[in-house]
């Protein structure tokens, strides 16, 4: 991986070399953009469980997360850092840029994640502390590791680490994994899919470049349009599953029918445009975007907002009181 | 200062290697503290949440023994 390093022009203060790394770049190794989502279905998952967690332990809990995701993410930039050195999206991050060691960044990583795991364990459960060591080795190994590199099918099974955390705020809560817990996993894990397809397809010469086989590299954007919208269409329609159980009230089950239904005019958007099909001069912003791409853009960032949204109503029913039964659901 | 001080085989960026050790630039020896500051302010968040986390399980263990 070094030697990759090497060849794309990044240096590395490595051996006896002396950092100038400040808190801040090892602060962006946790990748902080993906953690605040991370933390928001977490917290969804503590709240929406019906057992009430001490707010001080909750709090640490959520901390433990947000320490294990970011754990993750700092492992994933360590193994990744030919590959973000290549694409134009990453190619700033702290270890392509030279500002941390990958030596070091896979250390701040690993004591991460076991003092996460460490914390989690003493302020909730062990259940809860066994699932985030798992999550973090699934994405830091199993997927960063082993799928990504191998396979188009990457961030369908990877996707699972991600959906872990409402699993864990809500085993943290309660210490089981109920039919609620795997239906909020399950939400996040049909999510994934055409949520980073659709980054994908509007980034697929940063990925081409990368010799990462994601969907639209590996199968054309054509096929990848097509999942996109099929998988839309089974997680849209899983999202509302929440209702049946009771799990969502009222104002859940307006937030996923409305956003469900704009999820499904911007899937069908970029099923009909030709996203992914224009040249490979894309910009190295997240949401820079050429002309014909703008319907993946568009479902790309809507779909960040619609999870959130799904989430936030959660929290609204559970914790501030909004929850009003749907007629004819008994839970 | 070149990448590779080759008289010692020694890589660094800007430290100058003068055999047994390194002396650091300003900006190198600024950062070390920043990094150290906040590994120790680290430690003492470590520690006191561990302290507070017992307490307050201690404290529902007793309240639940005693109802």
């Amino acid at each position: 991986m070094l030697d990759t390093l090497t060849q794309t022009g990044v240096t590395h203060a490595e051996g006896g070399a002396v950092s100038t790394a400040s808190p801040r770049d090892f602060f962006d190794l946790m990748k902080p953009r993906v953690m605040t989502l991370v933390v928001f279905t977490a917290f969804s998952g503590l709240v929406a469980a019906p057992v009430d967690m001490d707010p001080f332990l909750a709090f640490m809990s959520i901390l433990c997360v947000a320490m294990g995701a970011g754990a993750a993410g700092a492992l994933n930039m360590a193994y990744d850092a030919d590959i973000d050195a290549t694409m134009k999206r990453t190619r700033k991050r702290p270890v392509p840029r030279g500002a941390v060691s990958v030596s070091n960044a896979y250390g701040f990583g690993v004591v991460a994640a076991v003092l996460s795991v460490l914390l989690m364990a003493l302020s909730s459960n062990y259940l809860a502390a066994g699932l985030l060591a798992f999550s973090i080795f699934f994405y830091s190994v199993i997927y960063t590791m082993i799928l990504k590199r191998s396979t188009p099918q990457n961030i369908v099974i990877g996707g699972a680490a991600g959906a872990f955390p409402p699993m864990i705020g809500w085993v943290a809560a309660t210490g089981e994994v109920s039919l609620d817990a795997v239906i909020l996993f399950m939400i996040i894990f049909l999510w994934t899919p055409p949520h980073s397809w659709a980054l994908a397809l509007y980034k697929s010469g940063d990925y081409a470049a990368a010799g990462v086989p994601m969907m639209p590299v590996a199968k054309g954007p054509k096929s990848t349009r097509l999942q996109i919208l099929l998988y839309s269409i089974v997680m849209v329609v899983f999202a509302g599953a929440p209702v049946l159980t009771g799990l969502g009230g009222l104002v859940y089950a307006a937030t996923s029918l409305g956003g469900g239904a704009l999820f499904m005019l911007l899937a069908w958007r970029v099923f009909a445009s030709r996203a992914g099909e224009a040249g490979s001069a894309e910009e190295g912003e997240l949401y820079a975007v050429r002309a014909g791409d703008k319907a993946a853009r568009d479902l790309f960032a809507y779909s960040i907002g619609y999870l959130a949204a799904l989430f936030a109503a959660l929290i609204a029913e559970h914790g501030l009181g909004a929850y009003f039964a749907v007629p004819g659901v008994t839970g | 200062m070149s990448d590779r001080d080759d008289n010692f085989g020694f890589h660094h960026r800007e430290g100058q290697a003068t055999g047994e050790h390194v002396r650091l630039t300003p900006e190198q020896e600024k950062a070390r503290k920043r990094r150290n500051v906040y590994i120790a302010w680290g430690l003492v968040a470590f520690m006191v949440a561990v302290f507070l986390i017992t307490v307050v399980r201690l404290s529902q263990n007793i309240a639940g023994a005693a109802g």
